[in-house]
């Protein structure tokens, strides 16, 4: 009896530990860069676990910096962009995908799987072509053009899986009403979609907030950098002396939007997380 | 195929399954039936709603990769890439006095190498502490929610930036991982992780893990909340071990979701540029493919040469995934 | 107002024919009721009327234009979902004004029939909520009314009750019944509940298997069923089924021996097929009188359910074939007991193999006594 209670505190106790070790590996590295940002420079180098007396010099150094402002701009530009853009074309292409039968359906979706398992490193020089010819380069432009390629096929996947999910006689109302695919699509669909459509903006959002490859590609100067990019190339005098405490701080001010989204979104997050996954 | 046509909208979606793949018996006689204005009209609309992402992908995806393929049959150069000259395989391979090419460099060997070191460890890793987080995030506790939260921020960082702060905590001198491992004593000298030939894939390897982990956890979760809960309690009455019951009943049943998240994640593991990037730069011992095809792309101006190694990484991500769907068809196949 | 005409309409699923050389003639104003057992096409009809469902073969008119190839708001339909189908996310006010709207009706009518509609249906003060916020009565009015708001020609309901409670179901039947003498319009109705077709209909068409059965006001298909399918689908409990030996009697009629009934004459005409054969011989509950039995005699009663207004006997053939017999209730019987039955000829149907109910000697003489043995 008493050895059965003494099990279960046990396996309490050892369940708790395993919790609180899985919490701390998942938060500790993000708290740590708050601690090391608020942390005067002459106290950097010294480690601590917690901060003793807040210092926001390294937030003035980094907002300070027109070139970090900029960046924020040309992050906040074309991620928003990419957003609108993705959920447009999208939510088109759902409702063709998730509603419609036809001759060809199977093989569009084979292709904007396919695509979305490109390596982007394959198209890169291809891309770069069409981004000079466009006259993009160096520009917000060429980043929204080239994001598609990797917001477009999961916006269409999730949308569609979400899209499936209406009831025909919705849409069989519609058309007795006399309502064409489009006024469908804009007076019945997206209404109802809204939900799908914040969880998929959302992942695009954080997708375009996120990617560095073509950025770093793609842009050439300073003011026409993302933030990861600009976060990457932040240096000092040489290798060994990288400012590490303005390096935290702009860490800082760019994960905190998404901390605070994927916080309050979760459940969405992982609604369309599994959403695009399961069905692939 | 002909009974798609003849099915109409919207009835056509999922509700009755058994209605498409049946031919049409060609006794049918003259009047083909070609469906309502209705859904004529649907089918119309549906390829007019498709063009504007047809096109978005034609000119983001399609054309660039052919342009890539192209390139890599050619001398290109990031400055002249309109006159590039048709040099056929060249690029991957060629004998002059020696071998010559891609498939000859050792230093693209050993990035292919290291692609499949890096994607097989840390996917595996990824695996089994994502089940692991899945596991603790099923049961009913206090919090879970904030916990659930918690796990997500991982993933939610840029990757960048979580290199960066991964790669503060890896600092040889001041990093806070060598304070703590001196600390308990389990090194007596700091280590150089990122410079460290020997350490720097595992730092790597770290980072990844840490990042990727919730999205392996997140679908496993997703596919653990959906079992039947009468197994378990079947289990239960007949008094088998949990141990037991997770190997013989959870696993199993999770399987399905474990492996497509494996293989999305392989699928990025496969092309991982941003971590390494960040954390080593081009360093020779956790140089990937894409590391090597950017660098010769970017920074050595050859794209042809960049473009052949981009072809090489595509083909084989290509290969994974032709065999995955293989593999997932015919285990559908024999399990319905 | 409108007629609708189908002639040899046919509808395949791939290689599945649902419905078969369906012919049909609707009048202007006519309602009618499509019942049939599950899966039998019922729906499929309607949908390939609608608009919703493309016709395989045949021709389809409207007011004897040919309709095939008009989308639903061509033909002039409107329909009731057996989901409902509102929209969620709109007010009743915008469900209703929808397909106004989309008909491009300027403002004031749209709002000047709306309200009409709103107030025929009794959703006066309704109109600014959401169908969530609704009763399943009241969705099912705004359903209604959205079909009927743009005053179409024909109005088509797929099962609309199926969804509410006994009581709502009667309450909305009446209000539909209600509904078609104040429209005036055509009514085409699918259930598989047949008192629902029994009530509402002006003629009832039953489905089987895709192809009409039979047609005919609701008496019609209870007095006169042409086969032993209608016999079985329409009433409730279902009418009794007894093989029995006919041979054929006197000018015209047959006489038939029942087990344990004994030997009735019906004026009904043997075929061919069926002289001297089994035929079958078809019973309403309601139309069988038990009678207290002495002896060994008669059958045996397995069940008495008790309704209130009425009791059901369960009984059993000697051959082991189930009955069922009304009583008024309370009835005098227990289970145990014995009982013999009768039943007036004239209110026997006979089938022959085939299920084809065979046609009376003649109307003038269906009234031939019987007489017991
Ligand atoms: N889109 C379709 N594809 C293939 N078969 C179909 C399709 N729609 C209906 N059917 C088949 O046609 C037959 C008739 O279906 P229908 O929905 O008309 O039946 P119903 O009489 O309305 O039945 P219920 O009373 O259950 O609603 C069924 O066997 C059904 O499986
Ligand atoms: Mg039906």
């Amino acid at each position: 009896m008493s050895l059965r209670m003494l099990k279960s505190i046990l396996l309490k106790i050892g369940f708790w530990a395993l919790v609180a070790v899985l919490v701390l590996y998942a938060v500790f590295p993000f708290y740590y860069a708050v601690v090391t940002s608020l942390k005067p420079s002459s106290e950097l180098f010294e480690v601590s676990y917690w901060v003793d007396s807040i210092d926001f010099f390294n937030y003035a150094a980094v907002l300070s910096q027109p070139t970090f402002l900029a960046a924020i701009r040309n992050s906040v530009l074309v991620a928003v962009s990419v957003v609108i853009i993705a959920l447009l074309l999208g939510l088109t292409a759902a409702w063709a995908l998730g509603r419609v039968r036809f001759r060809g359906r199977t093989m569009v979706m084979m292709i904007v799987l396919g695509v979305s398992m490109f390596p982007q490193v394959a198209v890169l020089s291809g891309l770069f072509e069409v981004i000079r010819t466009l006259d993009l380069y160096n520009s917000p432009g060429g980043l929204i053009l080239s994001y598609t390629i990797f917001t477009l096929p999961f916006t269409v996947w999730i949308l569609t899986t979400f899209m499936r999910q209406l009831p025909d006689e919705l849409e069989e109302a519609a058309i007795v009403d006399g309502a064409s695919p489009w006024i469908t699509l804009t007076k019945v669909f997206m209404p109802l979609l809204w939900p799908a459509m914040v969880t998929t903006g959302l992942l695009a959002f954080i997708a375009a907030w996120n990617e560095f490859l073509f950025a770093l590609t793609f842009t050439l100067t300073d003011t026409q950098r993302t933030v990861p990019v600009a976060i990457a190339l932040i240096s000092g005098g040489s290798q060994y002396e990288l400012p590490w405490g303005p390096i935290m701080a702009a860490s800082v001010i760019v994960t905190v939007p998404l901390v605070v989204l994927v916080v309050i979104f979760q459940r969405r997050i992982v609604s369309g997380l599994t959403a695009g996954a399961v069905k692939g | 195929m002909a009974a798609q046509e003849s099915n109409d909208a919207p009835s056509e979606n999922a509700r009755y399954p058994g209605g498409n793949g049946s031919s049409r018996p060609s006794a049918e006689g003259p009047h083909r039936e070609r469906g309502t204005r209705v859904r004529r009209q649907r089918v119309r609309a549906a390829w007019l709603f498709l063009t504007p992402m047809l096109i978005g992908l034609a000119v983001v995806a399609g054309w660039p990769l052919m342009r890539t393929f192209w390139f890599s049959l050619t001398d290109a150069s990031l400055s002249s890439l309109g006159g590039a000259q048709f040099i056929g395989f060249e690029n991957y391979l060629v004998f002059d006095n020696g071998w010559y090419g891609i498939l000859a460099d050792p230093l693209w060997w050993q990035s292919v190498w290291n692609t499949l070191y890096f994607t097989l460890i840390s996917v595996s890793l990824e695996a089994v502490l994502g089940v692991i987080v899945a596991m603790v995030l099923n049961a009913r506790f206090r919090g879970r929610t904030l916990v659930r939260a918690a796990m997500l921020i991982p993933w939610a960082i840029p990757t960048v930036v979580s290199a960066k702060i991964w790669a503060w905590m890896l600092n040889d001198q001041f990093g806070i991982i060598n304070h703590m491992l001196l600390g308990v004593g389990l090194i007596d000298t700091p280590l150089s992780w990122t410079a460290d030939a020997s350490l720097s894939m595992w730092a790597v390897i770290m980072v990844d893990v840490w990042k990727a982990t919730p999205f392996v956890a997140l679908l496993v979760l997703a596919a653990l909340q959906m079992l039947p809960s009468d197994c378990y309690e079947a289990a239960r009455v007949d008094g088998i071990s949990p141990v037991k019951v997770f190997f013989r009943v959870t696993l199993p049943l999770i399987t399905p979701a474990l492996l497509v998240a494996v293989i999305f994640r392989a699928l990025d593991a496969l092309r991982v540029f941003d971590v390494i990037y960040v954390l080593t730069s081009n360093a020779a011992s956790t140089m990937t493919m894409s590391i090597y095809a950017r660098q010769q792309l970017v920074e050595f101006q050859d794209v042809g040469y960049g473009s052949a190694a981009s072809t090489l990484l595509f083909m084989i991500i290509a290969l994974v995934t032709v065999v995955y769907l293989y593999l997932g068809r015919h285990r559908l196949g024999g399990g319905k | 107002m409108a007629s609708v005409t189908l002639e040899k309409v046919n509808k395949r699923f791939g290689s599945t024919r649902v419905i078969e050389d369906v012919s049909l003639d609707i009048s202007d104003g006519e309602f009618v009721v499509f019942v049939g057992p599950s899966g039998c096409g019922k729906s499929t009809l309607l949908r390939l009327i609608a608009g919703l469902e493309s016709i395989t073969h045949g021709d389809l008119m409207i007011d004897d234009t040919r309709v095939n190839n008009m989308t639903p708001p061509e033909r002039g339909i409107g329909m009731v979902f057996q989901s409902y189908a509102l929209y969620p996310h709109m007010s009743v006010y915008d469900n209703i004004a929808f397909g106004l709207k989309l008909a491009k009706s300027d403002r004031q009518t749209v709002d000047e029939r709306v309200r009409q509609t709103a107030k025929i249906l009794q959703l006066d003060g309704l109109l600014d909520r959401l169908p969530k916020a609704l009763s399943g009565g009241q969705r099912q009015r705004v359903a209604i009314g959205r079909a009927m708001a743009r005053e179409p020609r024909i109005l088509l309901f797929d099962e609309p009750l199926s969804n509410l409670d006994a009581a709502l179901r009667v309450q909305t039947r009446n209000e539909i019944a209600h509904l078609h003498e104040r429209l005036g319009a055509t009514m085409i109705y699918v259930t598989h509940d047949q008192v629902e077709a029994m009530t509402l209909a002006d003629r009832i068409v039953v489905l089987n298997e895709g192809h009409v059965e039979q047609t005919g006001s609701p008496r019609e298909l209870y007095e006169r069923p042409g086969s032993r399918f209608v016999a079985g689908f329409i009433g409730s409990p279902k009418m009794n089924f007894l093989t029995v030996k006919a041979r054929r009697e006197g000018g015209a009629g047959c006489r038939i021996s029942v087990p344990g009934m004994g030997e009735h004459v019906l004026s009904r005409q043997l075929n061919s097929d069926s002289e001297g054969g089994a035929v079958t011989l078809g019973v309403r509950p309601e139309h069988l009188k038990p009678v207290a039995a002495t002896g060994a005699v008669g059958f045996n009663i397995l069940n008495v359910e008790y309704l209130g207004s009425e009791a059901y006997l369960y009984l059993e053939t000697p051959d082991g074939e189930p009955l069922v017999c009304r009583t008024e209730a309370p009835s005098a019987f227990a289970r145990g007991e014995r009982v013999t039955l009768d039943f007036a000829p004239h209110q026997a149907h006979l089938f022959d193999h085939e299920g084809r109910a065979l046609p009376p000697v003649d109307a003038s003489e269906a009234r031939v006594s019987a007489t017991m043995s």
